[in-house]
């Protein structure tokens, strides 16, 4: 099945941050090779007369990809409510991946805030795809307010650490198996984010790990494949891990096995 | 009269948000709009007065994670 957000349906379950990359060309050659078909874009201040904004927006369009502005650096509902409301209008597009950010050394969402403008927002027409910790506590009042997208964070942003508390996210799985689930954030490598599609997470959002790779096409290239094996080891049904060995060859029939010494 | 633009104190002679845009080169240019705090659509900024210390935010299209 395809994964669909708020209706739409999205053909690919890698969504990539546009952040960090060595230059446009790589950025572009690498959502291609990714075959993401959805990009995280963000909104600054622009100085007078620098137009730098303009590249950027020709470039995006240019990707012909699905566009989630978001409301990254944001510290109160005030400041992510009117930055999502500039971003509708940039970017032409209601999606928002609401960020409300709690401190700087950890990046951590500030769920209180969170809940707040997600409310705000979603009554404001918006589709609000939320930062958020694996509290699902701080997951049901998100629903409440309209979101019907989660994206729980894997580890702090930028941090490459992988899934820092599997058995949470495990149980947000659990607890949730009709809302779609993205790891936002945290993933280092391609395992990390197989890990995270076997759970039965429906899509990984991530930038650093390709953007900063020494390769990053190839990079690309490598979480589209990791991503794509994980979705279909979830969807196939994985083993059940067992404490002792059992043995894979049927033992009836073994050579040399002696009943009588047995 | 003096403002902040973009949390720059800078003193200008435009009396609504869509002067002060075109002064500063904007033009045609693909920008969004903040007064005090306040998100400004486009289509009103040519009637959003600018007053003495208001605090302005243009913003633009960039990279995101």
């Amino acid at each position: 099945m395809m994964l669909e957000f708020y209706g739409t349906e999205i053909g690919s379950r890698l969504l990539i941050g546009t952040a960090l990359y060595p230059s446009p060309q790589i950025l572009s050659d690498a959502v291609v090779a990714s075959g993401s078909k959805l990009v995280t874009v963000s909104v600054r201040r622009e100085a007078a007369r620098a137009r730098s904004g303009q590249g950027f927006w020709e470039l995006i369009k240019q990707l012909d990809v699905h566009v989630l502005p978001n409301t990254a650096g944001c510290k109160t509902v005030k400041e992510a409510v009117t930055t999502a409301q500039m971003a509708r209008e940039l970017f032409e597009t209601d999606w928002i991946k609401l960020e409300v950010i709690a401190n700087d050394d950890t990046l951590q969402p500030e769920v209180f805030g969170l809940v707040e403008a997600a409310r705000i927002l979603n009554e404001d027409g918006f589709k609000v795809f939320p930062y958020m910790t694996e509290d699902l506590g701080v997951a049901e009042k998100l629903v409440g307010a309209g979101c019907e997208v989660l994206m729980p964070w894997g580890a702090p942003i930028g941090s490459g650490q992988g899934l820092a508390n599997p058995s949470a996210m495990k149980t947000m799985r659990a607890y949730f198996p009709d809302i779609p689930l993205v790891v936002d954030a945290g993933i280092g490598a391609p395992s990390h984010a197989a890990f995270a599609m076997e759970m039965g997470y429906d899509a990984i959002l991530l930038n650093t790990a390709i953007a900063k790779a020494g390769d990053p096409v190839k990079m690309g290239r490598a979480f589209s494949q990791a991503i794509e094996a994980g979705r279909l080891a979830y969807e196939s049904g994985l083993m059940e891990p067992r404490d002792m060995a059992s043995p894979s060859t049927p033992v009836a029939g073994t050579p040399f096995f002696n009943i009588d010494s047995a | 009269m003096k403002i902040l633009i973009n949390g720059e104190a800078t003193r200008t002679q435009a009396k609504t948000l869509a002067e002060l845009c075109t002064a500063l080169g904007h033009g045609l240019d693909k920008i969004a709009t903040a007064r005090n705090g306040d998100f400004v659509p486009a289509p009103e900024r040519a009637k959003t007065l600018i007053n003495e210390n208001d605090s302005i935010e243009i913003v633009a299209p960039r990279q995101g994670g």
